[in-house]
C-alpha cells in the first residue's frame, strides 16, 4: 500500500480567534455561574430569557406541513413568491419601483449572504470602488467586504462625547470619498449604537450622496424593531428610492420573524430602469451558482406566507409590536436603574435615545471585560449590549455592574 | 418631492447624465443546466420532456418527497421545545458527526481519532465553495485537477474560490467509458501538493465508474505524487443502492491515513433539493490539525452567511440518528436507485427494439442518475425542437425524469436525431 505523506500539508494552520460576537455565546454557555447573562449577540429573548418563534411562523409551518409542498430546487433568485412580498415590504407595495419594475430582487442568505452578494457584484462591476462603512458599524461587514475583497474606509458615525451622531463628521467624511463610492447605511437601529439619523438628517445625507454621485446601500436588518412599525422603519429607504437614487439593500427576518437559523434574507438594487434591473439580476444570479447553487427554501416560504396573508401579516405586526414594546420598557427599567443607584450623577438618557436591540453603553474595553470577569455579564467588548436579552428582572443587577465598571475600572 | 414622478434624465445617482450606474452590467447568460428547466417551462408541448436537472420523479412524472422526510418534518413541527436560534458558525453538532459517520463509516479510525472536521454547508455546492475557499487561503498548491467532463459548475466554484482549474482526462468517447491510462497519465504530470477533484461515485455527466480496482490504482498514484484528493460525493446511496458500496471510493483513501476533503450532499438522496443541506469534511492527520483547521473554516463560512440553515440539517439528523426512520430510508433510496435502473433497462431495450444505430450498452453499463448519450449539440437542438425533450448540451439526460410512459418518445426522438439530423 502506497504510504502516504507523514506530516500534515496543514501543519502550519494556526488557531482562528474566536468570532467576536458569536464567540461570545460560546463562552457564555461555558460560564456556571447563576448570575451568568448573555447581552450579547442580536436575538431576541422573552421577558423568561426564552429564544421566541413567532405564533405567526408556526402557523405558517404548520400551513406548510399540511399543504405537503416539494423540495425542490428554488431558482437561483429564489423563490418568486418570497421576493415579491419582501420587495413590498421593503418600498410598499405599488411604489415605483416596483410598478416599474426597476428593481432586481434576489433572495439571499439572511443579512450575510445578502451583503455578500451585493459585495461580490461590486467587486465584479466596480472595481476599485469603495464601500464607506460608519465608524463603528457591524463586527462582520468588514469581513464580507475583505473577503469579497472590496475596498472600505470608515465615516465618523458615533460622538463618545455626546454619545450620539457625529452629523458633520459623516457629511465631510462622505463627502471627503471619491466619487462614486459606495456608502453602507443602516436602514434603522444602527447596529451597534443604536443611534439613528433623524427624517432631516436623511435628506441631508442623501443631498450629500447625490452630489458625489455615490451610490447608497442600505443594511436592513430591523425593520419593525426599531420603532415597532414596519413601514416607519423602512422610511429611509423609501426616502432615497423617492428621489429616484438607484440603491442597494440587504434585508434579513432574521431578527423581525425570529427565523434566525432559518437564513432568509434578500438583496435589492433599484436600477433607474427596468432594463438595467434585469441585467443586475442576471449577474447576481451568477454569483450565487458558484456559491451555493440556489438558497434555501424553508425560511422563504414563511415568510411569503406570512407577509402574503392579510390575517398572519396584521398578527405578525402585533408581534413585532410586543417584541420591540418589551424591548423599549427594559430600556425604560434600564435607564430608572441606572438614574437611581448611580451617585455620581451621570446621565445615562442615552439609553433611551438609543433605538433598536442594542443600546452602545460606552464602556470600554477594558470595562466590558469587567462586565464578563466579575458580573457574568456576556457582551461585545465594543461597549454593546443587547437589550433583546435584558429582563426587567435583571435591569437592577445590570445596572450595578455598568455602574461599577464605568467608575471602577478604567 | 413628488414620489411618483418618473425617473426624470437629471435626477438619479449616475455617472451619466440621466444613466444608470449599473449601464456596463451585461445580461449573463443563463446558467446551461438550471437554464434548460427555464426552457422547459415555457414550452407548452403537452409531450414535453425533462431530463435537465439532476431531481428525482417518480413513475408518474412528479417531485418526490421521501414519506421519512414527512415524517421528520412532522416531528419537528409538533415540537414545542424546538426554536429557531442561530446554530453555531459550523452548524448542527449532532448532525455534522452522523454525516461524518454516513460518509466515512460508523467505525473510522479517522473519526475516532477525532482527526475529521465536519462542518454543515449550503449541499454540495457550498460544501465545495467553502472547502475551496479554505485550500485557496491555507494550501501550499492553489491547482485543482478536474476531470474532463464534469458537472458544469465545478469549474466556477474552484475560480472563484481563487484556486486555479486544470483537467485530467477521464471520458473516452470512443469507448464510453472510462480512459484510464489518460487518467493516470495526468495525474502523475500533477506537481506535488496539488488538489485532485474526484467524484465518488455516479459520475456527473457521464456516469462512468472507476472499478474498485482502479480506484486503487489511482489511490496509490495520488498518494506517491503527494497530491491532495478532495471528493464530491452526491449521489451516496444512489449509484448502486448502497450507502456503504457507494462510499468505498473514499473509505478507501481515508483508510491509509492520509489526508483528504470530502462535499457531501443530501439533496438527491434524501431528496432534500431546496433545503440546501450538505457537509463538508476535512479529514487530517492529526486532531490537532483538525481542530485549527476547523477555526479556519469557521472564517471562510462567517463572511459569507454567518451560519448554515436549521431546517435541511435537523431533518437529516432525526433520520440517521433513528433505528426504524434510517432503515426506512435505505429502502425508500433503494426504491429510487432501483426505478433509475430499470429506465436504463427500459431505454436501451427501446432503442434496440427501434433497430436505432449505434451501441447503446453504455445505457445500462453507467452508474447513476445520469446518462451520457453521446449525442452531439446538434443532435440535441434537433430533439429539443422537434421533439420537446429537454437535456443538456453536452447530451446528458437525468434518467431521473424518465419512466415507463415517456421512454417510448425519448427511444423516438434519439433515434430521430440519430438517423435524420445532421
Amino acid at each position: 500500500m502506497a504510504i502516504a505523506v507523514n506530516t500534515s500539508r496543514f501543519e502550519g494552520v494556526t488557531m482562528a480567534p474566536p468570532d467576536p460576537i458569536l464567540g461570545v455565546s460560546e463562552a457564555f454557555r461555558a460560564d456556571n455561574s447563576l448570575m451568568k447573562l448573555n447581552l450579547g449577540v442580536g436575538a431576541y429573548r422573552t421577558e423568561e430569557l426564552q429564544p421566541y418563534v413567532l405564533n405567526v411562523v408556526k402557523k405558517a409551518e404548520n400551513l406548510m406541513l399540511e399543504r405537503g409542498e416539494n423540495k425542490e430546487y428554488l431558482p437561483i433568485e429564489g423563490l418568486a413568491a418570497f421576493n415579491k412580498v419582501t420587495a413590498e415590504l421593503l418600498f410598499g407595495a405599488g411604489n415605483p419601483v416596483i410598478e416599474q419594475q426597476r428593481l432586481a430582487t434576489v433572495q439571499g442568505l439572511s443579512g450575510t449572504g445578502s451583503l455578500r452578494l451585493a459585495a461580490a457584484l461590486i467587486e465584479r462591476y466596480f472595481p476599485g470602488a469603495k464601500v464607506l462603512i460608519s465608524s463603528p458599524t457591524w463586527g462582520n461587514h468588514k469581513n464580507i467586504f475583505n473577503d469579497a475583497r472590496v475596498p472600505w474606509s470608515e465615516y465618523r458615525y458615533y460622538d463618545p462625547k455626546t454619545v450620539g451622531l457625529d452629523f458633520d463628521g459623516m457629511i465631510s467624511d462622505i463627502k471627503a470619498a471619491p466619487e462614486g463610492s459606495f456608502v453602507l447605511l443602516h436602514g434603522c437601529a444602527h447596529n451597534p449604537t443604536g443611534i439613528d439619523p433623524t427624517p432631516e438628517q436623511w435628506e441631508k445625507i442623501a443631498d450629500v450622496i447625490q452630489e458625489k454621485n455615490h451610490i447608497p446601500f442600505f443594511d436592513v436588518a430591523y425593520q419593525g424593531f426599531a420603532s415597532g412599525s414596519l413601514d416607519a422603519d423602512a422610511s429611509s429607504v423609501r426616502l432615497f428610492a423617492a428621489r429616484g437614487m438607484e440603491l442597494l439593500v440587504a434585508q434579513s427576518y432574521s431578527k423581525n420573524l425570529g427565523l434566525y437559523a432559518e437564513r432568509i434574507g434578500a438583496i435589492n438594487v433599484v436600477c433607474s430602469s427596468a432594463d438595467a434591473a434585469a441585467r443586475v439580476k442576471s449577474q447576481l444570479k451568477r454569483i450565487a451558482r458558484p456559491m451555493y447553487s440556489n438558497p434555501p427554501i424553508h425560511g422563504a416560504r414563511i415568510v411569503a406566507n406570512v407577509v402574503g396573508d392579510p390575517a398572519l401579516f396584521n398578527e405578525w405586526k402585533e408581534e413585532m409590536e410586543l417584541m420591540a414594546g418589551r424591548i423599549k420598557n427594559v430600556r425604560q427599567k434600564l435607564f430608572d436603574s441606572l438614574s437611581a443607584k448611580d451617585k455620581c450623577g451621570k446621565d445615562w438618557s442615552f439609553i433611551l435615545k438609543q433605538i433598536g436591540m442594542f443600546s452602545f453603553t460606552g464602556l470600554s474595553k477594558v470595562q466590558s471585560e469587567n462586565m464578563t470577569n466579575k458580573w457574568h455579564v456576556y457582551m461585545t467588548k465594543d461597549g454593546r449590549i443587547s437589550l433583546a436579552g435584558l429582563s426587567l428582572a435583571k435591569c437592577e443587577y445590570l445596572a450595578d455592574a455598568i455602574i461599577d465598571s464605568f467608575h471602577c475600572v478604567s | 418631492m413628488d414620489p411618483n414622478h418618473m425617473i426624470s434624465a437629471s435626477a438619479t445617482s449616475g455617472s451619466d447624465f440621466g444613466g444608470s450606474v449599473f449601464a456596463h452590467v451585461v445580461q449573463a447568460p443563463e446558467d446551461p443546466i438550471l437554464g434548460v428547466t427555464v426552457a422547459y417551462n415555457k414550452d407548452p408541448s403537452p409531450v414535453k420532456l425533462n431530463l435537465g436537472v439532476g431531481a428525482y420523479r417518480t413513475e408518474e412524472g412528479k417531485p418526490l418527497v421521501l414519506n421519512v422526510v414527512r415524517r421528520a418534518e412532522q416531528l419537528l413541527v409538533n415540537d414545542r421545545s424546538r426554536v429557531k436560534e442561530y446554530l453555531p458558525i459550523v452548524g448542527l453538532a449532532e448532525f455534522n458527526k452522523l454525516s461524518a459517520k454516513l460518509m466515512f463509516g460508523a467505525d473510522s479510525p479517522a473519526i475516532q481519532e477525532r482527526r475529521v472536521t465536519t462542518v454543515q454547508c449550503l449541499s454540495g455546492t457550498g460544501s465545495l465553495r467553502v472547502g475551496a475557499e479554505f485550500l485557496a487561503r491555507h494550501h501550499h498548491q492553489r491547482t485543482i485537477y478536474i476531470p474532463q467532463p464534469t458537472w458544469g459548475n465545478h469549474g466556477k466554484i474552484f475560480t472563484l474560490a481563487g484556486l486555479s482549474v486544470k483537467t485530467y482526462r477521464y471520458y473516452d468517447p470512443a469507448t464510453r467509458g472510462l480512459n484510464f491510462q489518460g487518467l493516470l497519465e495526468d495525474l502523475s504530470l500533477a506537481p506535488s501538493g496539488a488538489i485532485v477533484l474526484l467524484h465518488a461515485c455516479a459520475h456527473n455527466p457521464t456516469g462512468v465508474d472507476p472499478t474498485l480496482q482502479q480506484w486503487e490504482q489511482i489511490r496509490q498514484l495520488i498518494r506517491s505524487k503527494g497530491l491532495l484528493p478532495f471528493f464530491d460525493s452526491a449521489y451516496q446511496g444512489f449509484a448502486s443502492g448502497s450507502l456503504d458500496a457507494d462510499a468505498q471510493s473514499v473509505r478507501m483513501f481515508v483508510a491509509d491515513g492520509g489526508e483528504c476533503l470530502a462535499a457531501q450532499s443530501y439533496a438527491k438522496n434524501m431528496g432534500l433539493y431546496g433545503e440546501r443541506v450538505g457537509a463538508l469534511s476535512i479529514v487530517c492527520k492529526t486532531a490537532d490539525v483538525a481542530s485549527r483547521v476547523e477555526s479556519q473554516v469557521k472564517l471562510v463560512i462567517r463572511p459569507m452567511f454567518s451560519n448554515p440553515p436549521i431546517h435541511g440539517a435537523s431533518i437529516v439528523a432525526i433520520i440517521l440518528k433513528n433505528r426504524d426512520m434510517y432503515n426506512e430510508w435505505t429502502v425508500e433510496l433503494k426504491a429510487m436507485a432501483d426505478r433509475i435502473i430499470s429506465m436504463r433497462q427500459q431505454l436501451f431495450d427501446a432503442l434496440r427494439a427501434r433497430g436505432t444505430p449505434g451501441d447503446w450498452s453504455h445505457i445500462i453499463k453507467q452508474i447513476g442518475m445520469f446518462t451520457f448519450t453521446g449525442l452531439n449539440t446538434a443532435q440535441v437542438a434537433f430533439m429539443t425542437k422537434e421533439y420537446h425533450v429537454y437535456m443538456t448540451s453536452d447530451g446528458r439526460i437525468s434518467m431521473a425524469g424518465l419512466s415507463s410512459k415517456t421512454v417510448p418518445h425519448l427511444a423516438d426522438a434519439i433515434h430521430a436525431a440519430v438517423t435524420r439530423a445532421i
